[in-house]
């Protein structure tokens, strides 16, 4: 066993990177989640904007562009969520479930020319002083410009839900629907757009994973990340910055117990790879002394009846 | 009510040996069973350029038809049943986790011709089939023992069975010939697939100053993440990986099924099909190797080459004794070459590589 | 303008009605799709819900929607109770796992011998395997108040790493060459879960399902408890006042949506699967959850969502065989008929009404 041979600083560099995808789909729910939706068809949003913005990266040569269209792919799926919870008044349990069948279905039908492709690759942001830095260089200055961007995302995010007006409303729809609707608020407008940008954020995530994290296209290729965003959104007590904590613990473990692997560690492997998930429950546990509580109609079906 | 049950079954029973004997079509159809999507770039893709090669080398003379992502157990069972009752003359099923399946289809419908991939039970119509992928390890094996500068080689493996400890076990006797400073470290991704999981283990091992990354799972990550590393070496695995080359992936080992399914094929047209176990590697071109790139110096591949044609002809056995096992005990005396019992069977690693098995 | 106006009560007949109507207008749509896809709409679309039923080989096909169905429906009517009162246990899939390792664990330890006795002790072991992994989160959140969903959705991910060393390492099949997986049940006689009539499908756990929906059916509209877990749901303030133990009900849906789908697990892995393998789970305790749903949380909606989606699969998977359709295009055309079975349930509580002028 040879623990010197796992470089802390390197692991946290590749554990931000590890976490990113994670980020950005936990975030967006997160979102949906303060509107009062709960949408559980993250994955299939995700593997849409990986294909989207697969195709489009390869097409035009341009991973940024490819980003761009990833949001509009996730956007456009939960457009039909959005439809279905919120005009057709749907359950939005199964609605969200049926969200990442079609999701899953839709993706491998746009990918069927893209299985072996090579995508351009997102330029890392190299900053002449900073990056070369001892330990902060790496740690900080040396990713993909859409790693910063997740980081930004949660920053806007905390700022949007606290410190915002509009932020407040969107609270206040999904803390008491019928409340904000008295007060006159639009509440399904708010709630669509929420969506929307949910759908939006999981599509980026999910092309970070085809265009940096991976890079390639295959069918399935999330393989149940999207699933963790969304246990990663109840673990954060729906803060945004617990929501990041939880992503970066997340992926730490994961990429730490591949690291104990590759030095030697003497612990069975099975009982490695369960570590994460092992570890999210503990956690989960210790945190759960603070009861702040799921949105108040979270998942309520709500019309404005009179 | 009960009259009309036994009436329904033997209805059935008729059902289905009636199909087994329908043979009047002129066509000749096959069945291709899969585990995972063709669009999976790895295990599934390479079978069905296979089912393409047969639909080009026969032409109109042959039907083929498949079904992805069946799981394994009844949903493959009923896929299986589905296409020997539409008519099918021979259906290849290719999973390890079809065995059962297959022999459990193959009893009702004694005429259609089954071909089980990698797996050990036969029956007068179930052949099976597999590729000595070890002999292509063998030769990335030296390449990387070679090539290394830090000594230190990482592999990234999927679930401890025997297919993947051969291969580790040729690797590392190769590189360990050329190189006795060598050091193997490895993962087991406890995956068959998860490019994010390969991803996270090929960064890893690199980050544990591995210059060379071998890996036994089908996605394209670990070649990007050697990219990204600038100066790690890697092969393609199952099949060529070519937007990779010519560095950091050197060489390749490319499943090749189309010899096989083509001359099965052929064998159920000519009425001589007969179950066989066969377990093919370069000899026969089941198992490829990619071009070996110029990233590789001249004498090295020239090395290679000979190995590769070493074995094509015969000659050399990757698992040529003297080897001890991992404890120390002999396994092969010198100039003895394993049994393909031993070989389909094994469970230990050799003498040298450190770590264990996970159970 | 369109606006919905609530129908005083919902309607009867159209509860009916709309999943017929959902079913045509998935076929028009899914026609389009695989118009698109060049192939021909009628003939897809046919195959796949006529074929299994009334085609040449229905004969084979509709026992398999039994075999298929009846996991789905016995994990769904679990979960449905735990959904009427507001308990998410998204981790069926875990428990279901956890039943199966249990259930071929009781087997393979009194392998080769044989006794009647040896089939309800799988039956047993399954059940509490299932049972015991849902407490964890049951205990979890009635202790810590750890959110449910969390935590069963994480134990899915342990028990399939659990099922993995299983396969390669305790239940491994010491014949079986060194490869993974374990003895196949189907032979071993005592704890075979054989067709209970030759050829029709219909083994120990069809009918486990069937007495579970009938068991349901009667929990919910006949009994106490029934009551206290639909108003526990509906109301969870009114429920505490009229003495309804929380806790209680946490444990009791929990628990007894895990022993259902451990009870799945359990009767998968003796009959149709027969072997515990890496890859034994293929989501069932995930597609419950639609079934669940689709089945408007009634026990008897749920026997007929369960096998609406056993029927999708099986023509799904013959569509594919006959018709070169790639299996993508098939969960597109399964998630097109839930879209609109969720969409077209508006009608029953709603009625359409066109207006003049914006509303909400």
């Amino acid at each position: 066993m040879n623990f010197g041979a796992i470089d802390p600083v390197l692991l946290i560099a590749s554990l931000m990177v590890a976490a990113t995808p994670l980020i950005f789909a936990a975030i967006g729910e997160l979102v949906v989640e303060k509107a009062g939706v709960l949408n559980l068809g993250v994955e299939g949003m995700m593997i849409v904007g990986a294909i989207s913005g697969f195709i489009i990266a390869v097409e035009t040569g341009s991973p940024m562009l490819g980003l761009l269209f990833a949001a509009i792919g996730g956007a456009l799926l939960s457009l039909l969520f959005a439809i279905l919870t919120q005009l057709a008044l749907a359950t939005q349990v199964p609605s969200g479930l049926a969200l990442t069948l079609m999701g899953l279905g839709i993706s491998s039908l746009m990918g069927q020319d893209y299985v072996g492709v090579k995508p351009p690759t997102m330029a890392r942001l190299d900053i002449p002083v900073l990056s070369d830095l001892p330990v902060v260089g790496p740690i900080l200055y040396s990713h993909d410009p859409a790693l910063y961007l997740g980081l930004v995302l949660v920053a806007c995010v905390w700022w949007f839900l606290n410190r915002s007006r509009a932020g407040l409303t969107l609270r206040a729809v999904g803390e008491n629907a019928e409340a904000a609707f008295a007060l006159g608020y639009k509440v399904v407008r708010i709630r669509v757009l929420a969506i929307l940008f949910g759908g939006a954020c999981a599509g980026v995530g999910g092309a970070y994973i085809s265009l940096v994290r991976v890079p390639q296209w295959t069918e399935g290729m999330t393989a149940g990340i999207g699933w963790i965003a969304l246990a990663l959104v109840v673990f954060a007590s729906w803060k945004p910055g617990r929501a990041m904590i939880g992503a970066y613990l997340f992926g730490g473990v994961t990429v730490l117990q591949l690291n104990l692997q590759a030095a030697g560690l003497a612990i069975p492997v099975e009982y490695l790879s369960m570590s994460p998930y092992i570890i999210t429950i503990l956690v989960l546990v210790f945190l759960s002394a603070d009861r702040s509580s799921a949105p108040g109609s979270l998942g309520r079906i709500f019309h404005a009846s009179r | 009510m009960i009259t009309r049950r036994i009436l329904m079954a033997s209805v059935a029973a008729l059902g289905l040996a009636g199909a087994a004997f329908a043979d009047g079509h002129a066509k000749t159809k096959v069945g291709f069973v899969y585990v995972g999507p063709v669009g999976d770039g790895g295990w599934t893709y390479e079978h069905d350029q296979g089912r393409l090669a047969v639909e080009e080398a026969f032409g109109d003379a042959v039907e083929t038809v498949y079904v992805e992502n069946v799981a394994e157990g009844p949903d493959s069972e009923r896929v299986m049943t589905q296409m020997a009752l539409d008519g099918a003359d021979l259906i290849f099923t290719t999973s390890f986790g079809y065995m059962d399946p297959t022999i459990n289809v193959a009893k009702k419908f004694p005429n259609v011709k089954f071909e089980h991939a990698t797996g050990y039970k036969r029956a007068d119509n179930v052949s099976t089939y597999s590729a000595r992928f070890y002999e292509g390890r063998a030769v990335q094996g030296h390449i990387a023992g070679k090539m290394t500068k830090s000594n230190i080689i990482g592999y990234i493996a999927s679930y401890p069975i025997p297919e993947v400890i051969r291969g580790i076990n040729a690797a590392y006797l190769h590189a360990k010939a050329v190189n006795p400073d060598v050091e193997f470290k490895i993962i087991w991704a406890f995956t068959w697939f998860d490019p994010q999981k390969e991803a996270d283990s090929a960064k890893a091992l690199i980050e544990q100053g591995a210059d060379v990354v071998l890996q036994h799972t089908d996605s394209t990550a670990p070649q990007a993440a050697a990219q990204a590393a600038g100066n790690v070496v890697t092969f393609g695995q199952a099949s060529d990986m070519a937007e990779y080359a010519p560095f950091p992936r050197v060489s390749s080992i490319i499943d090749n099924w189309a010899p096989y399914y083509i001359a099965r094929t052929k064998a159920v047209m000519d009425g001589t099909w007969e179950s066989v176990d066969t377990w093919d590697g370069i000899p026969t071109g089941m198992v490829k190797i990619g071009e070996i790139t110029d990233a590789v110096p001249a004498d090295v591949k020239a090395e290679a080459l000979a190995m590769v044609e070493a074995m094509r002809k015969g000659e050399y056995h990757p698992f040529t004794g003297p080897i001890n096992k991992q404890d120390g005990s002999a396994w092969l005396a010198e100039g003895e070459t394993a049994s393909d019992g031993d070989l389909a069977g094994m469970s230990f690693y050799v003498e040298g590589l450190t770590g264990d098995i996970p159970n | 303008m369109i606006a919905l106006e609530k129908r005083p009560e919902p309607s009867r007949w159209l509860g009916f009605a709309t999943p017929l109507f959902a079913v045509l207008a998935t076929m028009i749509a899914g026609g389009l799709l695989f118009a698109a896809l060049g192939k021909d709409p009628v003939a897809a679309i046919a195959t796949i819900f006529w074929e299994p039923l009334f085609g040449e080989f229905a004969f084979y096909y509709r026992p398999q929607l039994l075999v298929k169905g009846a996991p789905l429906v016995l994990i769904a009517i679990g979960l449905a109770l735990g959904f009427r009162a507001g308990i998410w246990n998204i981790g069926a899939e875990g428990q279901y796992i956890i039943g199966a390792i249990c259930g071929a664990g009781v087997a393979l330890a009194f392998y080769p011998f044989e006794s009647a006795l040896i089939f309800p002790a799988m039956v047993i072991a399954g059940a509490v395997g299932g049972w015991a992994w849902a407490m964890i989160p049951a205990l979890l959140k009635v202790r810590f108040g750890t959110n449910e969903i969390l935590v069963s959705l994480m134990l899915v991910y342990v028990a399939e790493q659990l099922l993995a060393s299983m396969a390669l390492g305790l239940l491994k099949n010491p014949e079986g060459f060194g490869f993974p997986g374990s003895r196949n049940l189907q032979q071993y006689p005592s704890a075979f879960n054989a067709d209970l009539i030759a050829n029709t499908g219909f083994h120990w756990g069809v009918a486990a399902a069937l007495v579970a929906v009938i068991f349901a059916y009667v929990l919910l509209s006949r009994h106490m408890l029934g009551f206290h877990i639909r108003l526990t749901g509906a109301a969870p303030r009114a429920a505490r006042f009229a003495g309804v133990e929380p806790s209680r009900i946490i444990i009791l849906c929990l628990g007894l949506s895990g022993a259902l789908a451990g009870l799945a697990g359990m009767f998968e892995v003796a009959g149709p699967s027969g072997q515990i393998t890496i890859d034994f789970n293929v989501g069932y305790g995930f597609t419950a959850i639609i079934v669940a749903f689709l089945g408007r949380l009634n026990p008897i909606g749920i026997l007929f969502a369960g096998l609406l989606m056993a029927l999708t699969y099986i023509g799904g998977d013959i569509a594919q065989s006959q018709l070169g359709l790639p299996a993508a295009a098939i969960q597109v055309f399964q998630g097109m008929l839930l879209f609109f079975l969720l969409a077209f349930d508006l009608l029953i509580n709603f009625r359409l009404r066109w207006q003049k002028g914006a509303t909400a």
